[in-house]
């Protein structure tokens, strides 16, 4: 079961990076100027929303991860 | 350089010896006043003396305030301020059942005075892809961090020694994190968190002599928090706590809710004849670290503290990695 957490640990470590990596290439430099004024909290309120559903997404990642990581452990 | 060193000196032994030192009267004390609680993992009824949260906001109030002194960074204030307003925050706890929503809340705003003081920066710093500005964002960051490490420190103080010896890795490696990345205040300023965690680990390691209660793994989670927002190193230590964050993933997606652990009604782990630890096959109970690392067969209580401890040097070898993939940019 060790192994197990370990692999976990490391797959988490993964998707940080990763996530990192769509957050500062992806997200970071996306504007919009075609709102006038309000561009700034339009863009920001998308970013926002786009973090989030990457966060929704990673932990569904993590949670099929976890029940693969330990159903491989238990059956062997 | 020689200007940095005696500070750090001086703060690290004050942290260690004051709560070296004012542990033992305290446990005196406590259990002259009926405030202890029985050990469930022993099976003779000992009863162990809490809080020890007292001691360890001391040590680190005791040495932030020595920093300050040579510094006058309001980042140490905001530090001194938030971690000691944790400590008041579980302290209430420790001696009075609070609703589950009490913890979160409260800790929540302990972390405003980060804000207030302007003791952070905006800029979120990813390896290998440097950073993103986040100004908006990055208050609601404050606002959320504070109580997730305090909590999942809180949720890992479960056997003997293990909530201060993970903070003894977890901490000593964010310093040396944060000497990698050239941050050399800030990392004196985390060392007392390692000293402190150190010296309580003295008395809290198997068989415990004091648990450090709400209030002392409430202080120490909240102090690591704030290290990560001052010092910029928010994703590196959020990497060298995962076996903890694992722990919280686990049980809040077994349990599907925030709830406190008191409220919970099956046993994730029961004993053995022998008064080993053992994983139980109840259903309704929550998913946790402790209870996976049990899954291969019964442990004793020293044994699942010592995994858990090779996980926290795994996750912390992996958070150094991460401090010199700081510097490389693709």
């Amino acid at each position: 079961m060790k192994s197990g957490l370990y692999g976990f640990l490391f797959a988490m470590w993964v998707l940080i990076i990763i996530g990192g990596g769509i957050m500062v290439v992806l997200l970071g430099p996306f504007t919009i100027q075609q709102f006038g004024d309000f561009h700034w909290i339009i863009a920001s309120g998308i970013k926002v929303s786009i973090a989030l559903i990457l966060v929704v997404i990673w932990i569904l990642i993590l949670s099929k991860l976890k029940n693969w990581i330990f159903k491989q452990e238990l059956n062997s | 350089m020689i200007e940095l060193i005696i500070p750090a000196i001086i703060s690290c032994i004050l942290a260690f010896f004051v709560v070296y030192f004012t542990i033992p009267p305290l446990i005196k004390i406590l259990e002259k006043n009926n405030f202890t609680v029985k050990d469930m993992n022993k099976k003779e009824n000992v009863m162990v003396a809490r809080p020890g949260g007292i001691s360890i906001i001391l040590g680190i109030v005791v040495s932030e305030i020595v920093l300050y002194g040579f510094f006058q960074l309001n980042e140490i204030l905001a530090l001194i301020i938030t971690t000691t307003a944790a400590f008041v925050i579980g302290y209430v706890d420790d001696r009075k059942v609070m609703g589950g929503w009490f913890k979160p809340v409260t800790l929540a705003i302990a972390a405003l005075p980060i804000i207030f003081l302007g003791a952070y920066d905006s800029d979120l710093a990813f390896p290998l892809f440097g950073d993103v500005q986040i100004p908006l964002l990055y208050l609601g960051l404050i606002v959320f961090m504070i109580p997730i490490t305090g909590n999942t420190i809180n949720s890992i103080d479960v056997l003997n020694g293990v909530a201060s010896g993970f903070m003894v890795i977890a901490s000593f490696t964010l310093s040396i994190c944060l000497f990698i990345l050239q941050n050399y205040e800030i990392a004196i300023v985390s060392l007392p968190l390692g000293f402190v965690s150190l010296a309580f680990y003295k008395f809290h390691k198997i068989p415990s002599k004091i648990f450090p209660g709400d209030s002392g793994a409430l202080t120490l989670g909240a102090m690591y928090g704030v290290i990560a927002i001052i010092g910029g190193v928010e994703i590196i230590a959020a990497i060298a706590l995962l076996p903890a964050v694992i722990n919280s993933f686990l049980f809040l997606s077994s349990v599907k809710r925030v709830v406190e652990h008191r409220q919970i009604k099956g046993k994730p782990v029961e004993h053995t004849d022998d008064f080993k630890l053992k994983a139980t096959n109840d259903k309704t109970a929550p998913v946790t670290l402790v209870r996976l690392i049990l899954a291969g067969g019964p442990l004793t209580e020293k044994q699942v503290g010592f995994a858990i401890f090779k996980l926290a040097i795994f996750s912390g070898t992996l958070a150094i990695i991460t401090a010199f993939m700081m510097g490389i940019s693709l």
